[in-house]
């Protein structure tokens, strides 16, 4: 199978491209900032669902890649003098070797077990953090705002990371595609389906596991540089926020897991859904009551997500909305 | 030195007991249905402002006040049970983890219309008693007092009723103990809301020493996890040595080292033990 000539493959990067393009093209402020959210939570979903949708290891924690490659992202841009891209790569090549390292770890717990321990470690991260004192403790790091000039101000820089974050959006959501197709991938599937099975049948589960997870904490990485550069500060309760690793997996259940479209179509609903219960006069007060009640109706009703239950509905549809 | 140790220890054992009264309640659950309850937090918040609202609105004595809070977890546990977890008591780990949390979204999203997010606090100070140079507030007295003698009351139920019986069963092996003629939904239900009980009353007892919003069950949510791994998810017995063992490590903790080391110390032994020993301290090998 030619993945080139899927439109299951195109269908999300079509989709991407264009929006992302027609944003620049249309070069308005607001415009991009509401962009610039979706197409964040976008690429931390779908990186999430990686891990979560093939593998179905439920990580609860994964914003630590997040905030630990934002920081280490940050500081290379704003003390060392890093470029853009550069510091990107490198929050995100740390986020990684910390995955390689408490993988080794701690993917040899199963189910809840696995959860509960990466909420400790956001915790224990974020705990670490504060007390840092070269990331700035609990005040956190500000940008140096010479760091802006290298882009023609500070304007023109948040254009620079806006295309950036389109660029990394677009990478994840071939890499989710390339993995789900691959034989690599079917062994990640074999072993959310049952990893004993998987392994008597000659999948190398730990490697495996260890594998996916630096994938999936790789680009967390890369985005909170992105993130935080925009923003102009980091500190660790911005950084290691259980809610929106929470809100990550919401995401991905919503659109479906284990489907490249879902965690886009999640990520996308989701914050449409904020955007309009956090402006209406009705529900201002009430949006996280009422957010959580979608929630419940969605887990206990559609398990599978939007795009799950469409493919089951539409035997048609399973090519086109991969 | 020695006086000073002293006294941070009681002080931090005595939390501890508090601790484990809510550990105790997260961990029954998951001992008896597999359950991580997210809305754990939540539900220790409302115990604080049944307290707060009985104390302030009827003028109820707020050690009296536990015990209609009690109840009132015991039916905060029955509704959760049977809108949000009983569908998905058999679905994969994250289902019944996102319908918790769900949950929890709901009540901190009323709770922050109905209450707002400025502190409250129970005015209903007791003053405090000196035994050598120990100076410990009866309040904190009080609340310990309050724990065990929850935590007695667990264990004669659990132990020694037809019913309680039956919990254990349940716990033990659902389908077997339905083959028995157990009614294994009522008893789910039953647990689930013993779980939620605990919850509320250990924020009954710690609304009466610390000031609190709608927000504060969190923390006790994510020290309610370490005190679970620590003990053993699933023995309630070791949620209490658990809850004893982080509220010393919380007194002792900041006489070597600044006050904002104990969570690194907490999270890092948390993972620590998932790691080396899963099933906990108490467990088996």
């Amino acid at each position: 199978m030619k993945f080139w000539r899927q439109t299951g493959f195109w269908l999300p990067l079509v989709l991407v491209f264009l929006w992302g393009g027609a944003v620049l093209v249309l070069r308005q402020d607001t415009i991009r900032e509401t962009a610039f959210t979706v197409l964040m939570f976008m690429a931390l979903a779908s990186s999430l669902n990686i891990l979560l949708g093939y593998t179905g290891y439920v990580s609860f924690g994964h914003i630590v890649f997040f905030g630990l490659g934002g920081y280490t992202g940050f500081y290379l841009l704003s003390e060392q003098g890093w470029p853009l891209y550069l510091a990107a790569v490198g929050g995100g090549a740390l986020s990684g070797l910390i995955a390689l390292l408490v993988g080794l770890a701690v993917l040899r717990l199963r189910g809840a077990y696995f959860a509960l321990a990466t909420i400790g470690i956001n915790e224990a991260a974020r705990a670490f953090v504060s007390n840092f004192g070269p990331f700035g403790g609990a005040t956190g790091m500000f940008v140096n705002f010479s760091a802006y000039e290298k882009y023609g101000g500070a304007g023109q820089a948040l254009w620079t990371t806006f295309t950036f974050l389109w660029i990394t959006t677009l990478v994840v959501l071939v890499v989710s595609y390339l993995v789900k197709h691959s034989r690599f991938g079917l062994g990640l599937q074999a072993i959310r389906e049952d990893e004993d099975a998987a392994m008597v049948m000659g999948v190398h589960a730990p490697r495996a596991k260890t594998i996916t997870y630096v994938i999936s904490a790789f680009f967390p990485g890369i985005i909170g540089t992105l993130y935080f550069f925009k923003n102009g500060n980091v500190e660790p309760g911005d950084a290691f926020q259980l809610h929106m690793s929470i809100e990550m997996l919401v995401m991905v259940m919503l659109g479906g897991m284990g489907t490249v479209l879902g965690p886009m179509v999640g990520a996308t609903a989701y914050q449409g859904l904020r955007g309009y219960l956090l402006t209406s006069p009705i529900f201002k007060d009430l949006h996280l009551a009422v957010a959580g009640l979608i929630l419940l109706l969605i887990i206990l009703f559609v398990p599978a997500g939007a795009v799950g239950w469409v493919r089951g509905r539409i035997p048609a549809l399973r090519k086109v909305l991969e | 030195m020695f006086s000073q140790l002293a006294s941070s220890l009681t002080d931090g054992l005595l939390l501890g007991f508090v601790y484990g009264v809510a550990a105790m309640g997260l961990t029954l659950i998951w001992g008896v249905m597999s359950v991580i309850n997210l809305a754990h937090g939540p539900v220790i918040a409302l115990g604080m402002f049944a307290t707060y609202l009985m104390f302030t609105l009827l003028g109820v004595n707020p050690y009296l006040a536990l015990v209609p809070v009690a109840f009132f977890g015991l039916l905060m546990g029955f509704v959760i049970y049977g809108v949000a977890v009983h569908r998905v008591i058999n679905a994969p780990h994250l289902s019944s983890l996102l319908a918790t949390f769900a949950v929890n979204m709901i009540i901190i999203g009323l709770g922050t219309a109905i209450f707002s997010t400025s502190p409250q606090n129970i005015d209903f100070p007791l003053g405090s008693l000196e035994i050598g140079f120990l100076t410990i507030p009866v309040t904190r007295l009080l609340a310990t007092a309050g724990a065990v003698l929850f935590t007695a009351a667990l264990y004669l139920f659990l132990y020694f009723t037809r019913t309680g019986k039956a919990v254990r069963a349940v716990a033990n092996n659902r389908r077997a103990a339905e083959l028995m003629g157990i009614p294994s939904s009522l008893v789910l239900a039953l647990s689930f809301g013993l779980g939620t009980m605990l919850a509320a009353v250990a924020g009954g007892l710690i609304a009466t020493f610390f000031p609190f919003t709608i927000l504060s069950g969190g923390p006790y949510e994510l020290k309610s996890f370490v005190i679970c791994v620590l003990g053993g998810l699933g023995n309630p017995l070791g949620a209490l040595l658990g809850g004893l063992i982080l509220g010393g490590l919380e007194g002792l903790i900041p006489t070597f080292m600044p006050v904002s080391w104990v969570p690194v110390v907490e999270f890092g032994l948390f993972v620590l033990v998932l790691l080396v020993k899963p099933s906990g301290l108490l467990g088996a090998k």
